[in-house]
């Protein structure tokens, strides 16, 4: 039974990082993958671009979720995780910072491997208004 | 509680998606919104949202998430629409060092962005943070009276 088990997280594990790889990453997601993984040695990391909820062309690389586990996060406030997230993107991205960065940024015991990401809010029409 | 900036937006709305070579130009000019100016602003109420839109017009659904949270506490508050100054909107990300909007400050402390927010709402931080400067959340006291209304 358990190897049942053991099998079918397996599959869901490759369908999830099949899935990932095939929305086709771009290099702005890319960028911002591997200054996080490189930086912060995440547990887990989620990077999402959610550029389609938006008023942009298709294929944009503006609004982006990602989901940061880390031990590196111990002991600091959420302002400063978020601070931490946002000057390594930052600074990745030489200074051009997306339009739009959400950031759950958790240590180890604060996550799940059943923990889902929640899409940002509907967008209203803002962007470059 | 009006919102200062309010409904000038309209005026610099206009044309769409704004063109990378814009803002070079805008940024290169000088900013005529001092950081005195904006540490008026912050302090000027006990909560202060710096968003796109309005809050009964939000223009952002992080702007809306803000706006909804803070409406679920009771909470009356400043708004400032960064869409109808770039000035501002430059200006506060200067400020705080936050790159995005909106922005949040309770005491004229900076707080956070939605994201913040709506984690110091889940975790009840923010009833806390509140209560720290004399607001009472709404949600505070529906669940006392629950409380009240249960021994009785």
């Amino acid at each position: 039974m358990s190897a049942v088990l053991r099998a079918a997280s397996n599959c869901r594990q490759l369908c999830k990082s099949y899935s990932t790889r095939m929305a086709s990453t771009g290099p702005i997601q890319s960028a911002i993958q591997e200054t996080l993984t490189e930086n912060l040695q995440p547990v887990h990391l989620e990077v999402i671009n959610e550029s389609y909820m938006h008023n942009v062309p298709k294929g944009s690389e503006t609004h982006f979720k990602v989901l940061v586990v880390s031990e590196k996060f111990e002991n600091l406030p959420l302002i400063k995780r978020h601070r931490l997230v946002n000057e390594l993107v930052k600074t990745k991205l030489e200074g051009n910072f997306v339009h739009a960065l959400s950031i759950e940024a958790k240590v180890p015991s604060q996550w799940s491997a059943d923990y889902k990401v929640d899409p940002s809010p509907n967008c209203r029409g803002g962007f470059g208004k | 509680m009006l919102p200062t900036f309010r409904y000038v937006a309209k005026q610099v709305i206009g044309t769409g998606y704004r063109f990378p070579i814009a803002r070079t130009l805008c940024s290169a000019k000088e900013n005529t919104v001092t950081k005195e100016d904006l540490e008026k602003l912050v302090k000027n109420n006990k909560v202060v949202v710096f968003m796109k839109g309005d809050p009964e017009q939000p223009r952002c659904g992080f702007s809306n998430a803000v706006v909804q949270i803070l409406r679920m506490h009771g909470v009356t508050y400043d708004s400032h629409d960064v869409l109808s100054s770039d000035d501002i909107r430059q200006g506060i990300k200067d400020f705080t060092n936050w790159p995005t909007i909106p922005q949040v400050f309770i005491n004229g402390e900076f707080v956070g962005g939605c994201d913040i927010l709506l984690q110091m709402h889940q975790s009840g931080d923010l009833i806390e943070e509140l209560k720290k400067v004399g607001i009472k959340s709404v949600l505070l006291e529906q669940a006392e009276k629950e409380e009240a209304d249960k021994k009785k």
